[in-house]
């Protein structure tokens, strides 16, 4: 039997999954519409999580969240400075860029909170309860009783739409991802566009890595953001490229990992591993009813010569 | 790799062991030290090399030779680690099956199956791309957490040890187990590889398939005009072998090394492989020293947590600079060409 608490439950774990991949995904779409393909979100998120550890662990939560947004821009804009700034292949050094992470994060890690750092438990961000509204069953309960992170993700769909979409900047930047030669007759400067959609979507992915630690996990661990930064790319070409649409790919994606919970609630007997594969079979299957309709920024991961 | 090749190698790995002693100095870790232990590991000694360095370079190779066919073809293979996965279950189950035939027929017929299931687990990615325009990197990159699922569900549903306890599938009988060469831990799967290598050289230099493919990649537009080359089709192909490569490597990696199924086998091997590729820039036998560097420095990654106290994790910071160092190698080289014609 599913009942209200049930429901709720559901609810709020969904959020809770698509936060993160919502936050990468979103930044990446930036990246992407500037003709970008960054292949380091993966390796931004964990610079964000460890930064978060960090920065938490020293001065409170707040500092961390703000420690993971720059932890990630950084990392993207090193990655930023050789594919665009060299014109080196996008996705080796996208590839590159999160190995980076993954040695970078690991060892300093270890450095600095020592072998026994598992157990390690930091101040995490409180839920921010809307009073009223979040005592509305079902859809409001869990939707108003989030942590700062799912709030900003959320409010960033509209503010980004209408930034690609009504302002000149968003409009030049979306031309950069079409058609750089045009682009630049018109008097953009190509590069500097893309440089800097690349770094704001890098501290959208330290923010995402960031949400993971201070409002979810309370830890780091070595290889936590486990494949969420390449989710949000497959999350950012099913939701085509739109802001909107990110935000369904990413709920959805999120509705798919939550089921587990709602399954194990209901006392389902089920191999667990089944709702482990479930988000990535069907991201497959509608990617393929997806891919056939859309197209990406023409220009997206060709070097700008 | 030509001479050219070479140096450029030697310089970024000098780069990259460079940067990681001064990320070991700038975080506080003993660099000559965890530098010294990583040496250790990796060349200290003949049981080193052999059992350390050269036993991780199989899987390593395996999986950057069938990436560079599907690059060279212009289709990138993101998806080894799941297509090794795919091969090592088939390669164990089909082995826990064959307990009574003799080796020398139930070892290929494993491996043959390990070589299958990656083609077969890189089949779907090359369906969607074919059908529904979905890029194969995207596609492979998720079938790796398909096949990292299906791993764990394996060792604790149908292929579990008999006591059922441990996630972990039974041990292969002995008959299933490659032979070792000269006493030491180093399989027979080594050989396999160096003949891979050689035949893939000559493919690619010698024979008319081998320029199709490299003419379908570079200039897919051209080639698909000239009419003569059905530049689709050999994506499609060159995709497949590259997923049965990485298949194979499961297979061997299960024969050779594990012996039977686990659910971490794989230390990333199906990224290494990729960074392998690149640093030989699809070169073969480039491939093949690539290889034997890149399992130096996971054999030494081992040797630096164990004997220095360093995160073996940390080595991923060579591999990275490694890879961008040829990067922009390869993008000076192209600059000061064109300066110099023009």
């Amino acid at each position: 039997m599913i009942d209200l608490s049930m429901a709720e439950g559901f609810l709020s774990a969904l959020l809770r999954v698509a936060t993160p991949l919502l936050l990468a995904a979103l930044g990446e779409m930036l990246a992407e519409r500037a003709g970008v393909i960054n292949l380091g979100v993966e390796g931004a998120m964990l610079a964000g999580a460890l930064a978060a550890a960090i920065g938490a662990s020293g001065a409170g939560p707040w500092a961390g969240l703000a420690l993971a947004v720059a932890a990630g821009a950084v990392l993207a804009a090193g990655f930023a400075a050789v594919a665009i700034g060299a014109r080196t292949d996008q996705i080796i050094t996208g590839t590159a860029t999160t190995l980076l992470a993954l040695g970078l994060t690991g060892a300093i890690y270890r450095r600095a909170f020592g072998t026994t750092g598992a157990g390690l438990s930091l101040p995490t961000l409180k839920p921010l309860v809307v009073p009223g509204l979040s005592e509305v069953p079902l859809v409001c309960q869990p939707l108003f009783a989030q942590p700062l992170p799912t709030y900003l993700a959320l409010a960033a769909v509209p503010l980004l739409w209408w930034f690609l979409f009504r302002t000149r900047t968003g409009l030049a930047l979306r031309a950069v991802g079409e058609s750089p030669a045009s682009a630049r007759a018109a008097g953009v400067p190509v590069r500097r566009m893309q440089v800097l959609a690349t770094i704001a979507g890098g501290a959208f992915a330290g923010l995402a890595g960031g949400t993971l630690v201070l409002a979810q996990v309370g830890t780091f661990a070595e290889r936590m953001t486990a494949g969420r930064g390449f989710i949000a790319i497959a999350i950012v070409v099913l939701g085509r490229w739109h802001p909107v649409g990110v935000l369904l790919a990413a709920l959805l994606f999120g509705g798919a990992t939550a089921l587990q919970f709602l399954f194990q609630a209901a006392g389902l007997d089920v191999p667990y591993q089944l709702f482990l594969m479930l988000p990535y079979v069907l991201t497959l299957v509608l990617l393929a009813g997806v891919a056939g309709g859309v197209r990406a920024p023409a220009a997206l991961g060709r070097t700008t010569e | 790799m030509r001479a050219g090749g070479w140096w450029r190698a030697g310089v970024a790995l000098a780069a990259g062991l460079g940067v990681l002693a001064l990320f070991f100095v700038a975080s506080g870790f003993d660099p000559g030290e965890a530098l010294g232990a990583m040496w250790r590991g990796a060349f200290g000694s003949w049981f080193a090399l052999m059992s350390g360095t050269l036993i991780r370079a199989v899987p390593i190779a395996l999986i950057a030779l069938g990436f560079t066919v599907a690059y060279r073809a212009g289709a990138l293979n993101i998806g080894g680690e799941g297509q090794f996965y795919a091969g090592a279950m088939a390669a164990t189950w089909v082995g826990l099956h064959l307990g009574g035939w003799p080796g020398a027929l139930a070892i290929p017929v494993a491996l043959a199956a390990g070589f299958a299931a990656g083609a077969a687990w890189i089949t779907v990615p090359v369906l969607l791309r074919r059908r529904f325009g979905v890029q194969e990197v995207i596609s492979t990159l998720l079938l790796n957490f398909v096949a990292e699922a299906l791993v764990s569900y394996a060792v604790q549903g149908p292929l579990q040890e008999s006591q059922h306890i441990y996630p972990q599938s039974d041990a292969l009988p002995a008959s299933l187990h490659l032979p070792l060469l000269f006493g030491t831990r180093l399989h027979a799967g080594a050989l396999l590889v160096v003949a891979a290598a050689g035949a893939l050289a000559w493919v690619f230099a010698r024979t008319r398939l081998g320029f199709e493919l490299l003419a379908s990649g570079l200039g897919p537009r051209a080639a698909t005009v000239s009419g003569r080359i059905p530049v689709e089709k050999l994506a499609a192909g060159a995709l497949l072998v590259s997923g049965a490569f990485a298949g194979l490597a499961g297979g061997t990696e299960v024969l050779g090394v594990s012996y039977a199924l686990y659910p971490n086998l794989s230390p990333g091997y199906g990224f290494t492989g990729i960074a392998v590729a690149l640093l030989a820039r699809g070169a073969p036998l480039g491939i093949l020293a690539s290889a034997v560097l890149f399992g130096a420095l996971e054999a030494g990654a081992g040797a630096m947590q164990r004997d220095a106290g360093v995160p073996a994790v940390a080595v991923y910071v060579a591999e990275a600079v490694i890879i961008v160092a040829v990067l922009l190698a390869d993008r000076f080289a192209v600059r000061a060409r064109r300066e110099a014609t023009a």
